[in-house]
């Protein structure tokens, strides 16, 4: 069977009063793409934040349960935080490049880290925007704001960025919802591309785009997870009603 | 994430492709064991329709899974549309050859007529012709073969009016007969069903390439 590389069970978060996660069980598995559905306020992007702690600093916010990453406790008192980041990469919907060149959007990650050998900048910068699929539209602008660029090839420096620290697990929060469909398209193939070296978990609105390119789809419902299922099976005979209806357009 | 659907539409092809042969085969051998009163081979006909079988429903799962997960449009859904209509035309052009087997393993040694039996082999040529011309039509996405191989389901009704007529006179001739002729037209009566379904895959070729649904060879003028 193939690895679990992160599992989580019985997670609950509560904001102040209210219970927005009710107790999730979820393992995903490595060279996956798991697709997170469900309508606003299903809890799918507060649980996808849980994973690499983009939650912590929320205020009023209590977390229980067992998240771990090849089986270590993420919610330890020993982790270290910023190296769980490494591990656990997030891109998030808007394209968020930094004000400075794509090359040095690409590599910002490890000049953090201390790296200096421009060989291996270099190498960082070709590899992750070929992984990420938009070296060719860039290698001959390299040292030009990351700005100037289209929103679509935007979004996939910011993937490169996440690829250049070759994290273990990259999480995507609904990554093409402000892109145009081509772009969509082009990020969807990188994505099922990149399968082979990484783990991937994306939080997306578009059924569509779980169906194409996800392996295994998370269906949450109120804070609930209602089914995890091959996405090939999820799409065409669910094992809920709820799921049924919700992806058929009948509420949500 | 064109690449992933070209790769599985590509399987696609290659699945109703091979069964396609299977069902070609299934075809041919069936007539060749009922002229050759080749038991054996009757039953090996008979045993193989399962895997025909199987195959219809791999490629409709497969297919069913497409529409779902990639929400095809315009010409690549109706090359899924196509595969699956047209490999329900092969399962039961598959299901026939069985029918002709069976008939084959029920005959035994009755009293025969060779004459009508290379009738029946002669018509069994042209539906072998037309099943394989049609596979390769598929393939080649030539709507005009499609169109021309559908006019020779008439030559295959036209044999089956020939050997219906001999089969009658032959009953009227020697009631012994009967039971035997009784086979040839039921076997005679398979093969233009054969050619039937040949004419319908044909309109799905022609369906793929222009959109338009169409009759190709109307029963409607054959004698009543």
């Amino acid at each position: 069977m193939a690895e679990k590389i992160i599992t989580s069970q019985d997670v609950h978060l509560y904001y102040g009063e209210h219970e927005a996660l009710k107790g999730i069980d979820l393992d995903f598995t490595a060279h996956e793409i798991t697709a997170l559905i469900g309508p606003s306020g299903s809890g799918k992007s507060t649980y996808l934040r849980l994973l690499n702690r983009m939650n912590d600093l929320l205020p009023n916010i209590r977390i229980t349960g067992d998240i771990r990453l090849h089986g270590q406790d993420i919610y330890a008192p020993e982790t270290d935080v910023v190296q769980l980041r490494k591990e656990v990469g997030m891109v998030f919907q808007q394209p968020n490049p930094f004000p400075f060149s794509i090359y040095e959007n690409v590599i910002y990650g490890l000049r953090l880290a201390g790296e200096k050998n421009k060989t291996v900048l270099d190498e960082a910068v070709e590899s992750s925007l070929q992984a990420a699929a938009v070296w060719e539209e860039t290698k001959d602008v390299l040292h030009q704001s990351a700005l100037s660029l289209s929103g679509g090839q935007q979004q996939r420096v910011c993937i490169a960025r996440v690829l250049a620290v070759k994290p273990a697990v990259i999480l995507l929060d609904e990554p093409t919802s402000a892109l145009d469909p081509i772009s969509s398209s082009k990020i969807e193939q990188m994505l099922v591309n990149l399968k082979n070296d990484y783990t991937i978990i994306m939080v997306t609105h578009n059924m569509q785009q779980a169906a194409r390119s996800s392996d295994r789809t998370a269906f949450f419902l109120d804070g609930q997870l209602i089914e995890f299922n091959a996405t090939a099976k999820f799409f065409t005979a669910p094992a809920h009603k709820e799921s049924e209806d919700y992806i058929s357009g009948r509420f949500g | 994430m064109r690449e992933i659907f070209s790769e599985e539409l590509k399987n696609l092809h290659v699945r109703f492709s091979e069964m396609g042969m299977l069902v070609n085969e299934a075809v041919y051998n069936s007539v060749k064991a009922f002229v050759n009163h080749d038991r054996e081979l009757a039953l090996e006909v008979i045993q193989n329709d399962e895997a025909i079988n199987e195959r219809e429903v791999d490629i409709e799962k497969r297919s069913f899974e497409m529409i779902a997960l990639q929400q095809p449009v315009t010409s690549d859904l109706r090359r899924i549309v196509t595969i699956m209509k047209a490999s329900s035309d092969l399962e039961r052009m598959g299901d026939h050859a069985v029918s002709i087997a069976k008939s084959t393993i029920r005959v035994k040694g009755k009293t025969r007529v060779p004459e009508i039996e290379e009738d029946i082999a002669n018509m069994a040529d042209i539906v072998k012709q037309m099943v394989e011309a049609v596979l390769k039509a598929y393939v080649q996405k030539n709507d005009q073969q499609a169109r021309k191989i559908a006019q020779q389901d008439q030559q295959v009704n036209a044999a089956f009016q020939t050997i219906y007529d001999k089969c009658i006179a032959e009953m009227q001739r020697d009631p012994q007969t009967v039971i035997g002729s009784t086979d040839y037209l039921l076997v005679g009566t398979y093969l233009e069903r054969v050619g039937d379904y040949v004419t319908n895959i044909c309109e799905w070729i022609v369906y793929l390439n222009t959109n338009k649904l169409i009759e190709l060879n109307t029963n409607n003028q054959e004698k009543m």
